[in-house]
């Protein structure tokens, strides 16, 4: 177990209890974006596509590391910190381009596509005099560098030499389910960023929460594109951190009346789309799979809720705030039908999503509603109190599972 | 209605629509907000950056009037989100042009978020790009492309821009 920088003590050892300081706490914070984003895991940080030819590159974080990923001559996507060695700033400025290299805008130093120090401005001085001490190793100074591994189209990088290659770090049966989404090469359709008002760790939990999206997601209810009433489940990894749930409809489902029966908001019968294209999806994998979701400690979220498929990357920005990078795909094979149907059904996510709208506050609720609850516990026991594989989503396994990685790694 | 699309006459048509239809979002008359618009028609919030790449999706896409009366009935029946409310400044259309009884014009807005703490942010600048047509009773939105100039949207958005 890693020995934590944090001065707090989790109370007991059971996962179905979370305390609240964990989303509120400077230290915590701090020691996290060291022991997890800095540490043994992956984050994703883009598309393979993104940094498609030699030079093109992309600005993106790990944590809160600003990094740059660009593909290098060799054809090998590289990744180091987006840090001058020299006084630290930003070596690259942009969201995106394409380089030769890179030279920082302050005293020009300058770096190739491994990040490599190669040139320092007036190195020698200028008439004999001042520059660099004779000794000075260039190969001894730089950004620090980071692995990166690839799977179907999207990057993964991690600072840490402890990280175990990313097909052992997720899992087979993780990796499978991600396999199941991305067989063809994959086509962005838009690219939002949603800021929220919680702790990054509200977001993810809400993720993997399979108990609440039919009960807080009035939509989904309605529309009975997913129900606790209906077939799939929970797939947990072994580690806990990574997880994938599924839905599959059932027949008998469009008959149940559970969610009526309990007085169940989002359940209001009567409601029926004026125009009901936006629902109008096809089984595309063939599996009779409508919905899942996906996550890979700490950051990534693959989504695929009926035709409609994103990757969302969660970037936390201090202990009570976070972004969330939503990139919309479809497929380079998509025919004209294809892509109207996913740009219509992308109603569904995002900051505005008939769906994902209520992602987007809930968090905020949690940090504020626990504002004053830094000793108290939150209660993760639906489904019991362990973090494994269920076949049903009327349970928090995933949720506990993400607690289980989390205090691996933080050292609680 | 004019059925005269030329500049000097549409110009202030416009800045009536626009009056209009920001007045029916910030007095929470959602239900009146379709009837702005064409059916088909085109309702896309997106962001200068995806606007100037090319990318279609929008964090609203809808292409039918129907679609419309949908997102207002989903805010008004499934949707959970803290009430608030919107205050649009609309800028002075630019009228781009004019081309088979369509005219193309370009208008700047502002719009401040009000939360019922009484917080007030920025919540979005951008401009409307606007396809029109007169459909013989009034001057309608054939499209309407929100363009707003962040990428970056606070939290949710649930009222339309």
């Amino acid at each position: 177990m890693a020995v934590t920088d944090s001065q707090r003590r989790w109370p007991g050892a059971t996962l179905a209890r979370v305390p609240y300081w964990v989303y509120q706490d400077d230290a915590n914070y701090r020691a996290e974006l060291r022991q997890i984003f800095e540490g043994p895991t992956w984050s994703f940080v883009c598309l393979e596509s993104d940094v498609a030819h030699p030079g093109a590159f992309r600005t993106t974080f790990v944590g809160e590391m600003p990094v740059i990923v660009v593909r290098g001559e060799d054809g090998a996507i590289n990744a180091f910190e987006n840090r001058c060695a020299h006084r630290g700033a930003l070596i690259a400025l942009d969201d995106t381009g394409s380089a030769k290299h890179f030279q920082c805008i302050y005293h020009a130093w300058t770096y190739d596509l491994r990040g490599n120090l190669t040139g320092i401005a007036f190195e020698k001085g200028s008439n004999g005099r001042g520059g660099m001490p004779a000794d000075f190793c260039k190969a001894d100074h730089g950004p620090r560098k980071l692995r990166t591994a690839t799977l179907h189209g999207l990057v993964f990088a991690t600072l840490s030499p402890a990280t175990p290659a990313l097909a052992t770090y997720l899992s087979d049966p993780i990796r499978a389910r991600v396999t199941r989404v991305l067989q063809r090469p994959m086509r962005v359709l838009g690219r939002f960023v949603q800021a929220l008002p919680n702790n990054w760790k509200l977001y993810v939990e809400n993720v993997k929460d399979t108990y609440h999206a039919s009960l807080l997601h009035a939509f989904f209810g309605t529309f009975r594109i997913t129900r606790l009433t209906q077939g799939g489940g929970v797939m947990v990894s072994p580690d806990g951190g990574h997880h994938a749930s599924t839905t599959i409809q059932r027949a008998e489902d469009r008959t149940s009346t559970a969610y009526r029966d309990q007085g169940i908001r989002s359940e209001r019968e009567g409601y029926r789309l004026v125009d009901p294209s936006l629902l109008d999806g096809v089984d595309e994998f063939g599996d009779g799979i409508q919905l899942q979701i996906l996550t890979v400690f700490p950051n990534f979220v693959l989504q695929q809720i009926q035709n409609c498929l994103a990757v969302r990357q969660v970037l936390p920005k201090g202990p009570d705030a976070m972004e969330l990078h939503w990139t919309y795909f479809g497929f380079e094979d998509d025919d004209a039908d294809m892509r109207r149907r996913r740009l219509k059904q992308l109603n569904l996510v995002g900051p505005a999503g008939y769906v994902s709208m209520e992602d987007g506050c809930v968090g905020g609720f949690v940090q504020r509603g626990a504002a004053a609850a830094a000793d108290e516990v939150s209660v993760v026991n639906m489904g019991g109190e362990e973090a494994e594989s269920q076949e049903t989503r009327a349970t928090e396994a995933s949720v506990r599972g993400f607690w289980k990685a989390y205090r691996r790694y933080m050292g609680y | 209605m004019a059925s005269d699309l030329s500049a000097a006459t549409l110009q202030p048509v416009l800045a009536q629509i626009n009056a209009e239809y920001a007045r029916a979002l910030d007095d929470d008359r959602l239900e009146d907000w379709p009837e702005f618009f064409t059916d088909p028609c085109l309702y896309v919030i997106t962001s200068a950056d995806n606007h100037r790449q090319g990318f279609a999706a929008g964090v609203v896409y809808a292409d039918s009037k129907g679609m419309l009366h949908d997102r207002v009935a989903a805010l008004r029946q499934a949707n959970i989100y803290e009430r608030h409310t919107y205050r649009h400044l609309v800028g002075l259309p630019a009228v781009i042009g004019e081309e088979d009884g369509h005219a193309r014009a370009e208008t700047p807005f502002l719009v401040v978020r009000i939360m019922r703490d009484g917080r007030m942010d920025l919540f979005a600048t951008g401009r409307y790009l606007d396809l029109l047509v007169d459909d013989g009773r009034a001057l309608r939105f054939r499209e309407r492309v929100v363009v707003c100039d962040s990428n970056r949207f606070d939290t949710l958005l649930a009222i339309p821009l």
